[in-house]
């Protein structure tokens, strides 16, 4: 902020302050010091108005509030930015930045202790598990369901059945980098009879009953060999490697019906999973991967 | 003191937007009711129209400047003319307000409930509805101020002081907040960005709640309360350093919307400053009213308009102190984004805004449609009564969730994460979204009560005596 408009940020400040500070201590000064039953001797619409004296409490208020404005200003920054900024030198970044240190101080060991140990071993701990189970109810739970059981465009994190692999590395990867899943729009490449053709036949893969003619589905069948299949493998059973889901398994992200799937291919999808490396930090994110991992492991625990 | 006649004043105009007050008052509040339904019973948001997002806009809209801007409008016509003993300077520019300011309203009505909205709080409506709303305001204060400028007295009445700072700022605020870069007709983008764009949407929202929601109804509350009290006013030393200091400092106070967000530290820390201090003009103007009273406290027994009144003070001195508290930075940490917000407002609107404009309304429509008196002081009792038991239920309910919602966000485990997730706290809130639906259809129901005394007062005797009486001297004839 330039130094101009720092003087005026100060000048407005302090001129509104006297504006209403000054009127007032010379109203206090020339008023009279009881009430009265004398008017000023206005008269609208028959109402008069007494020449009472302002209440000398309401004025002590008024006294107070200046006196704690000023003190407030000389202890924050507000009167005079850039120049003056407080007795204290407190920001708003500096306040944040004590309060995640202290927080970092006090919680941080508790996941420390737990860094070493394998995704796998921390299964048979169920303090652990509980903590990962907390962290996923405050960051995960927004999208995946508290539950884990997912949404549309969200996966269930309950079924063992993965997009982008389901081993305890895989899923820590996945939290700690993000995932980009990207389904392109392939409307304007085929054309929207084969759209259709290729959506039966997706479809017909697990069983889903469709109304296409057996012409069609070879068509939409040459179709998938020669594009789909790319990412989706030739049996359909995608591949973990790009994020090309299984699509014989009948877990549809997003949805299962023939519009729906027409949709998915005429338009594409974009799945975004946030790297949380950076906002939970690796051992919030080891505990979550274990958490998450539990979910579809449960028996093993046992 | 009559030496201009009821006949020589226009009441036309205060009449429609008398009856309109009571019209739009009973939408503004259904809807408000529906919305209240829809966060107990999600499934009745129909979509897309009838949808939470799109009917709170339309509820805002319709109790802020469909309701209170017709009570504001009628009541600042009544009184500038009364005080100044001044007909209206135009009858056609003063029935193009009448006019003009109901078509905003039923554009607002369609076009919010089609998603069209400009997103800004409080100033939803698209840029060709805001171009209209700012001609009619400027209209309205050419008549109000045209009026002023032929009275026949030296001075100006306290009231018209607050109507008139009314009308200059919100005139302002709005072209300025609304100030936006057409894309189509129907879509604009705000002339600002970033952070600035939330302190002006922030310095408009605040001062529609300062000019608009406080120093206009207190300009009302300084015509009303002394003539339904038939007592002299208060102080006028102290009307004269609270006017100015409320209008002063007000400008000063939106930040406080916006702390702990992007704006800069100091803007935060003067916002909040500013609102403190703001509490003690604030509370100048409720001094002044109650204590017009003294001395026909019995008054309040036996006349419901006076209630009315009072209460309505009462609710001002109790939402401007709550206010102020709620800037300070450590309380607002618990308060913002909660249900409090919304029962600080509520106490506002209900209590102090809604209350003081019934009051206002039941005074001024007997002698602006010529009767003796209104159809039935006991229906007036009842919904006195009504409207009272709805705002304490309300607000009572919203401290609740409120409080409940700041402290269960706050809440941590052992380990350090939340104790809570946002759903849990939504869960926790659904007794309080039910306890206010019932607050809200005590208040509604009240205006239905209402509806139906005006109307019988209006029909009491034929149209032609209201618009030829020259008797009608006000309802208790003090003069």
């Amino acid at each position: 902020m330039s130094g101009f408009w720092s003087g005026w940020v100060l000048l407005l400040t302090l001129g509104c302050l006297a504006f209403i500070l000054v009127p007032l201590l010379v109203m206090w000064k020339v008023q009279r010091k009881h009430e009265t039953e004398e008017t000023v001797g206005h008269n609208f619409d028959g109402i008069e108005e007494y020449d009472n004296p302002m209440p000398t409490w309401w004025i002590g208020l008024y006294l107070a509030m200046f006196v704690f404005g000023f003190a407030y200003l000389a202890l924050y920054p507000g009167l005079w930015p850039g120049y003056f900024d407080g007795l204290l030198g407190w920001t708003s970044d500096k306040q944040l930045a004590s309060a995640q240190l202290r927080h970092t101080r006090q919680f941080q060991p508790l996941f420390d202790q737990y860094e070493a140990m394998t995704i796998e071993e921390l299964q048979a701990h169920s303090k652990a598990l509980s903590m990962g189970k907390r962290v996923f109810l405050n960051n995960c739970s927004q999208c995946h369901g508290s539950d884990a059981g997912g949404n549309f465009g969200f996966p269930r994190l309950t079924d063992n059945r993965w997009i982008w692999g389901g081993t305890p590395e895989d899923i820590k990867t996945t939290v700690m980098e993000g995932r980009q899943g990207q389904m392109p729009a392939w409307g304007p490449v085929i054309g929207e009879q084969r759209v259709r053709n290729v959506s039966s036949w997706v479809r017909s893969l697990s069983g889903l009953d469709i109304a296409a003619t057996q012409e069609q589905l070879e068509d939409g069948r040459e179709v998938f060999e020669s594009t789909c299949s790319i990412c989706h493998g030739k049996d359909a059973k995608g591949n973990t490697q790009v994020g090309a889901p299984n699509l014989t398994d009948g877990v549809w992200l997003y949805g299962n019906t023939q519009a729906q799937v027409e949709y998915t291919i005429r338009n594409g999808r974009n799945g975004v999973m946030p790297a949380w490396k950076e906002i939970l930090g690796p051992e919030k994110v080891h505990l979550v991967s274990a958490y998450i991992y539990s979910l579809s492991h449960k028996k093993q625990k046992m | 003191m009559h030496n201009t006649k009821d006949t020589d004043y226009n009441y036309k105009v205060v009449r429609q937007f008398a009856v309109m007050t009571v019209i739009w008052g009973i939408v503004g509040m259904g809807v408000g009711l529906l919305i209240a339904a829809q966060l107990v019973w999600p499934a009745l948001n129909v979509e897309p129209f009838l949808t939470f997002g799109r009917l709170r806009p339309l509820h805002t809209n319709a109790v802020i400047f469909a309701f209170g801007g017709s009570a504001l409008i009628a009541t600042s016509y009544y009184v500038v003319q009364r005080t100044c003993q001044a007909r209206l300077v135009s009858d056609s520019l003063a029935a193009f307000t009448f006019w003009g300011w109901n078509l905003v309203i039923v554009l607002a009505a369609v076009t919010l409930p089609m998603g069209m909205t400009s997103s800004k709080e409080y100033a939803e409506l698209e840029w060709p509805i805001d171009i209209l709303l700012g001609l009619v305001w400027i209209v309205y204060g050419i008549v109000f101020f045209g009026t002023i400028m032929k009275r026949k007295s030296a001075h100006i009445y306290v009231a018209n002081w607050f109507y008139g700072a009314f009308i200059v700022t919100v005139a302002v605020l709005h072209i300025v907040n609304s100030a936006a870069i057409p894309v189509t007709l129907f879509k604009s983008y705000s002339a600002y960005a970033g952070a600035m764009d939330a302190v002006i949407q922030w310095w408009y929202g605040h001062n529609a709640v300062g000019f608009y929601l406080t120093a206009g109804f207190l300009g009302m509350m300084y015509y009303f309360v002394p003539k339904q009290a038939e007592r002299p006013v208060y102080s006028y030393r102290l009307s004269i350093i609270h006017f100015w200091s409320l209008i002063a400092i007000y400008i000063w106070a939106g930040p406080h919307h916006l702390h702990y967000t992007a704006l800069p530290d100091w803007v935060q820390s003067l916002g909040m400053v500013m609102s403190l201090i703001l509490l003690v003009p604030s509370w100048g103007g409720m001094i002044n009213g109650v204590m017009t009273l003294s001395g026909a406290w019995h008054k309040l027994r036996t006349d419901p308009i006076l209630r009315f009144l009072i209460v309505s003070l009462s609710f001002y001195g109790m939402s401007t102190f709550e206010g102020p508290m709620m800037a300070i930075k450590t309380v607002n940490a618990l308060s913002h984004y909660t249900d409090w917000t919304i029962g600080h407002v509520h106490s506002g609107a209900l209590g102090w805004v809604a209350m003081i404009s019934i009051g206002a309304t039941y005074h001024l429509i007997p002698v602006v449609f010529g009767r003796e008196r209104l159809y039935s002081t006991n229906l007036v009792h009842t919904h006195f009564w009504l409207a009272t038991t709805g705002t304490v239920l309300y607000i009572v309910a919203m401290w609740v969730n409120g409080i409940t919602q700041g402290l269960m966000w706050q809440a941590m485990n052992a380990d350090g994460t939340l104790q809570y997730s946002f759903i849990e706290s939504v869960q926790a809130s659904k007794p309080g979204y039910l306890v206010r639906l019932l607050g809200g259809a005590f208040f509604f129901s009240g205006m239905l009560v209402m509806l139906y005394n005006v109307v019988r007062t209006i029909r009491s005797c034929g149209q032609e005596q209201a618009e030829t009486s020259p008797v009608a001297q006000g309802t208790q004839g003090y003069a």
